[in-house]
């Protein structure tokens, strides 16, 4: 349920009270295991950068009570999602060694992090997990049995402009799972100065949004959205999906329109969206 | 009821795929007939977004005659299915529709209805008021996308600017001195809105007021009459309630106070 997600989840701006901050950090340092993972989503949620917040999750990365069935690590899991939201680069070297997690979705939710955070210091572990080379890692305990969180790394080296990943990247344009194989467009986007060569990266995002799956249209909408490809735009419009997701989408490709300019002003190409923004509002 | 609307509408009842339920709704969109009104409401609610866009579509194209079952039909429980319908009033822009563009705009819980009622203020079909109405409507209208304007969602936002920008061409030579709070809105959106495509918006909106031509030209249409009977009451209502009406979003802190403390479950995040 995307609409109901973006209605309810998006209050990014949104400020806590600082009685609740105070029994989130003494929650996490508590007995509590299920309080203590709920903290740590909280503080991430509500943006609470407090140093203290930051030490107390960049500990948690390490904790070893907290442990699913499945040897999982739920507190780990929801540190390294909250480290990323919080925007302190302190935690770039513990996200780093997260990767290296047994964990999936730790190791996820650190690749995801890293991106975030805009640190390219992750890039040589990142690129030593998107080669399977970090030893001890365990795949996904769910199908497909990913070994990997392929579309979190890739999309990290894209958004940290590892140049160097490119001939890794390639071949995962292939990938028999399309979400990684839209990961490795947006890469390759990303990492292509030429734009016309980087058009044909585009352009297979583009043609996702015709697809037969709505989850696999949302899913490029995500992507086109993220990299700003304005020649997107109108597809973006007449895609057979949710409003709102057409919405983001756009608004990622205005704001690169006006990220490109140095000087606040509208081009033709912001223009454009606007107006087809507008149609659906 | 021609046989043709009812094929097309049994075809809309026999759609067995995604694909086949948007292709039977397009075709009876297309009818633009005020018979297919019913099934076309309908069809907001199937969760189908193409399927919903068509309906809209259908909706706007059979104009009047379609707003006294939106409104009658607007489904209170499911707010997908009631942004679709105030996308419809809003593309219609019938006076009948204000009221309930007001409510929801201001007060809705789901950012997809404000921002489809926001985007709809903006675009009533103002010669229909009939003339001793017409300032208070577009005066409530004014006010409402004023407070829209400092909406907690981007897209909200974003749809206040646009409603703003129509309404304040409709009015800008009838009613010079709400220039001033239109534009003073309009300057602290586009230097302070956290998010940049709010500001472009609103850019383009500044640029486009300025751009208005002199003189006015408005060339009327009929009035519609039998409007708005026991408007003034509804307003009185509706703006009492707005201020307490709009619930706690969800993720609001003050929700968690006391889900904080006693909470054993993890929450996944979303």
């Amino acid at each position: 349920m995307p609409e109901q997600l973006f209605d309810h989840d998006n209050n990014d701006s949104m400020t806590s009270d600082s009685l609740t901050v105070e029994q989130a950090i003494a929650n996490l340092q508590g007995e509590d295991l299920g309080l203590r993972v709920y903290a740590a989503w909280w503080l991430g949620r509500f943006r609470v950068d407090e140093p203290l917040a930051i030490d107390i999750l960049i500990q948690a990365l390490d904790d070893e009570a907290d442990r699913t069935e499945a040897g999982g690590y739920p507190l780990r899991r929801n540190a390294a999602r909250a480290l990323g939201k919080l925007g302190d680069r302190r935690a770039v070297p513990a996200l780093i060694q997260a990767l290296s997690c047994s964990d999936f979705y730790v190791r996820e939710a650190a690749a995801q992090s890293l991106e975030r955070l805009g640190d390219p210091s992750g890039i040589p572990a990142l690129l030593a997990l998107l080669q399977d080379q970090i030893p001890g890692t365990l795949p996904a305990p769910e199908p497909p049995y990913l070994v990997q969180p392929y579309d979190a790394i890739l999309e990290a080296l894209g958004t940290l402009q590892a140049g160097a990943a490119v001939p890794l990247i390639v071949p995962f344009l292939q990938h028999e799972i399309p979400r990684i194989q839209y990961a490795a467009a947006r890469a390759l986007y990303q990492l292509t100065p030429d734009p016309l060569e980087a058009s044909q990266y585009g352009d297979r995002l583009v043609a996702a949004l015709a697809g037969d799956e709505l989850q696999l249209r949302r899913a490029a909408l995500a992507d086109l959205g993220a990299i700003g490809y304005l020649a997107a735009a109108e597809p973006i419009a007449q895609t057979l999906a949710e409003n709102s997701l057409k919405l983001i989408a756009l608004k990622g490709l205005l704001e690169t329109q006006i990220q490109q300019r140095q000087s606040p002003g509208l081009n033709e190409g912001a223009i454009r969206v606007m107006a087809l923004m507008d149609e659906l509002l | 009821m021609p046989d043709t609307l009812k094929t097309l509408i049994a075809a809309v009842d026999a759609a067995d795929s995604s694909a086949r339920l948007l292709e039977a709704v397009q075709d009876l969109a297309n009818a633009a007939d005020v018979g297919a009104v019913p099934t076309l409401i309908a069809a907001l609610s199937y969760n189908n977004p193409g399927a919903a866009v068509a309906a809209v579509d259908g909706l706007i194209k059979i104009g009047e005659p379609a707003v006294p079952a939106l409104l009658d039909q607007l489904d209170r429980h499911n707010y997908t299915a009631r942004a679709w319908a105030i996308r419809a009033l809003a593309g219609i822009g019938d006076p009948r529709g204000l009221t309930t563009l007001l409510g929801a705009a201001t007060a809705d819980f789901a950012m997809s209805v404000r921002r489809a009622a926001a985007r709809g203020l903006g675009t009533l079909k103002w010669p229909q008021f009939p003339a001793d109405e017409l300032e208070m409507a577009q005066a409530e209208a004014l006010d409402a996308l004023l407070f829209v304007c400092d909406d907690e969602e981007w897209v909200v936002r974003y749809a206040a600017v646009t409603g703003l920008q129509a309404l304040a061409a409709a009015i800008w030579h009838r009613q010079p001195d709400w220039r001033t709070p239109i534009l003073a809105k309009l300057d602290q959106l586009g230097t302070q809105d956290p998010i940049w495509a709010v500001r472009a918006r609103v850019w383009w909106a500044q640029q486009q007021l300025q751009q208005l031509p002199e003189p006015p030209t408005s060339v009327g249409a009929e009035p519609i009459h039998e409007v708005i009977a026991n408007w003034r009451s509804t307003l009185e209502n509706l703006y009492r309630r707005k201020s307490q009406e709009r619930p706690l979003p969800e993720g609001d802190p003050r929700r968690f106070r006391d889900l904080a403390a006693s909470m054993t479950v993890p929450l996944p995040e979303a």
